[in-house]
């Protein structure tokens, strides 16, 4: 016989190994999708998750895509934690690079130290700016933040298109929806000859110790994850709800700012209107997949960023649409949420015998 | 550009069609968030209905079961995010956030040997009376049956919850789940078969796009209309009647933008197609501003999780 019960606490080490069982069932859930499309599975899937990270320059890739996952996901984190549900991050990002690519368009034919910083700089406050937006309606007006966030994503990506279009198109780019190429000096570094990682991924390392220190450390931390358990205990506790809501939101934004900024400044080189697959949204996943631990989110956008170069990869060799990325993203949020379930209910089978002696 | 009546009764017409997702959409979510579910997966599931309908109108060559098609697979795709939602208890933002993501993903694998395949011509009710009568015809007539449904169904739905014991019955378990718990409804059952209809509806709102208002399969045609559905029903403080008129103002809105850019309008494209956006945001800033207003309307328990101990 089965019995469910509920469980008191939550175990800790099972809270971090269910991302692991919702992984294993995700790559099963693929296998299946792909059979049923006609494909080899455990080729398609080979294609999908060994090859594309079976070289120097494959690894390289998925580092590059795993930085702003990682960043925006850190970010996401914050404003999780403390039940605040910000899912225009897609928004913030395309903001951020926005502004910092006004910036670097502004130094176009300069070169100088100081105009990658100012880059960075002014993607972070684009980001932060955008992301206030939100904070800002859902603080005074009492405005639902998912549904504000979400709508600017739209507007920021048509802001964008407009630009390149418009305005900053390229003058010598025969009509492209482009913008100029950024000077060297607005480029980031890169870490190796030939490859397209670049120095951005220090930023996400740089955040996912800065967020470990705030949310562990910290005061404001320790606001973020009460009011994040319970919304009554902070305001019996006196902490200020409002400017925490805008304080989160501001983290999130400019981490989403600066991963637009990374963007552009290190594989693209330039404005146009495709800046990012839906990192922003897909960061989404990254942070729930990492439990919304710093560390747990490093594992779990390279688990993440590996879905968008497998789905590449496959659609070379097998010739099927990159969306199936979205497909396997979407198996591993349904696949974790649903392995939650053993976090807060004990599945027990029960032995009869036992049963019968306590009647 | 001549404003003369018979100009304004095809624009009116016009913005009828291009409402119709919405009303579609919105009046079904309507009903999931009246049971107290919050399910933001409606952008999946309409884009899941856009290409199973189509998909079955060119493989059956049917029109009828395209448009039952769509709404079985829109039961489908919803019956995941019910399963997770019901049975697990996973949270609903989550979850419906993984349904979108999903979804999409999943149309546009389904839909890749569908891109570029000319849709058929769905057939229209009452057309010769569109073209004898003025200003009146085009506005009531000629359009298709998915219209005139999309047209009634606020009116119905308000019925439903106002005078049926059902609709009573999906109120109750939205306000105070444990309440009617202990009046013996069964409460997970209840959501269910709310978040199976919502999908449904979802479901012939992403056909409706496919199939009749452009006839054929772009991935990622939905473009946030599903999101715009969700606004619309804050919007409409959870009242079917006001997702009608959100609706035709939504639609005004995107077919006004359409004619502005045909007449050369001097503001650039973009700006008019933010408009909707930023429409729903200052909406919901307006309404949103009056928290009391807010809570006498919102279904309590929408979004919490229910759990009763067997």
């Amino acid at each position: 016989m089965i019995k469910i019960e509920k469980r008191n606490d939550v175990p800790m080490a099972l809270y971090f190994f269910t991302p692991f069982i919702a992984i294993i069932l995700t790559i099963l859930g693929g296998g299946i999708i792909f059979y049923i499309l006609g494909f080899n599975p455990i080729e398609a899937l080979k294609f999908y998750f060994i090859t594309p990270i079976s070289n120097l320059y494959g690894l390289s890739e998925l580092l590059l895509k795993a930085t702003p996952l990682c960043l925006i996901a850190i970010g996401l984190s914050f404003c999780f934690k403390s039940n605040n549900w910000n899912i225009g991050a897609e928004g913030q990002l395309t903001f951020g690079a926005i502004v910092g690519g006004g910036v670097a368009l502004l130094f176009y034919n300069q070169e100088g130290f100081y105009i990658l910083p100012l880059v960075i700089l002014a993607g972070a406050i684009g980001g932060m700016i955008f992301a206030l937006i939100p904070a800002i309606l859902k603080t005074y007006f009492n405005t639902n933040e998912i549904l504000v966030s979400l709508m600017l994503v739209y507007v920021s990506k048509l802001l964008l298109d407009y630009l390149v279009v418009g305005p900053w198109s390229n003058p010598e780019g025969f009509n492209f929806p482009e913008t100029r190429q950024f000077s060297d000096s607005s480029r980031m570094p890169l870490l190796f000859e030939g490859l397209r990682i670049h120095a951005g991924i220090f930023l996400a390392l740089a955040a996912v110790m800065l967020s470990w220190f705030i949310l562990y450390k910290t005061y404001l931390g320790f606001q973020i994850k009460v009011s994040g358990l319970s919304l009554k205990t902070a305001k019996y506790a006196g902490f200020k709800g409002k400017t925490m809501i805008l304080v989160v939101f501001m983290i999130s934004g400019a981490c989403a700012g600066l991963a637009g900024v990374g963007e552009i400044t290190g594989p693209i080189g330039q404005l146009h209107r495709m800046i990012s697959p839906d990192y922003g949204f897909t960061a989404i996943i990254v942070a729930f997949l990492g439990r919304l631990n710093p560390f747990g989110i490093i594992f779990a956008s390279l688990v993440v960023a590996l879905t968008y170069l497998g789905a590449e990869t496959a659609q070379i060799f097998l010739q099927i649409p990159k969306y199936t990325g979205q497909v396997f993203q979407g198996m591993i949020l349904f696949f974790l949420l649903a392995s939650d379930y053993l976090l807060f209910f004990k599945v027990k089978i029960l032995n009869l015998k036992k049963n019968e002696l306590r009647h | 550009m001549s404003l003369d009546i018979s100009f304004i009764g095809i624009l009116i017409g016009s913005i009828m069609a291009s409402s119709v997702p919405l009303i579609l959409a919105a009046s079904g979510e309507l009903i999931t968030e009246r049971s107290g579910v919050l399910n933001l997966g409606v952008e999946g599931m309409m884009i899941i209905g856009a290409i199973s309908g189509f998909a079955l109108m060119v493989i059956t060559d049917n029109l009828f079961i395209a448009i039952v098609g769509s709404m079985f697979s829109g039961v489908i795709i919803s019956l995941i995010f019910g399963f997770l939602t019901q049975s697990l208890l996973t949270n609903h933002v989550a979850t419906g956030l993984a349904l979108t993501i999903f979804g999409i993903g999943l149309s546009a694998m389904l839909g890749k040997n569908f891109v570029g395949i000319p849709g058929k011509e769905f057939p229209i009710l009452f057309s010769s009376l569109r073209e004898s009568i003025p200003f009146f015809g085009p506005i009531l007539f000629g359009h298709s049956i998915v219209l005139y449904f999309a047209f009634a169904l606020p009116f119905l739905t308000n019925y439903f919850l106002k005078k049926t014991k059902l609709g009573l019955v999906v109120r109750a378990v939205g306000d105070s789940p444990v309440s009617a718990s202990n009046q013996g409804i069964n409460v997970t059952l209840v959501r269910y078969c709310c978040i199976l209809y919502g999908g449904a509806m979802c479901g012939l709102a992403g056909a409706y796009l496919s199939l009749i208002y452009t006839p054929q399969w772009i991935e990622n045609m939905t473009a946030g209309r599903g999101w715009i559905a969700l606004a619309l029903v804050v919007f409409a403080t959870w009242s079917p009647i006001k997702v009608l008129i959100g609706a035709l103002i939504f639609g005004g809105i995107t077919i006004l933008q359409l004619h502005m850019q045909a007449i050369g309008f001097r503001i650039p494209v973009q700006f008019l197609s933010a408009l909707p956006y930023l429409m729903t945001i200052i909406v919901l800033v307006v309404i949103s501003r009056d928290s009391r207003k807010i809570k006498l309307n919102t279904p309590t328990s929408l979004g919490r999780i229910f759990y009763k101990e067997k």
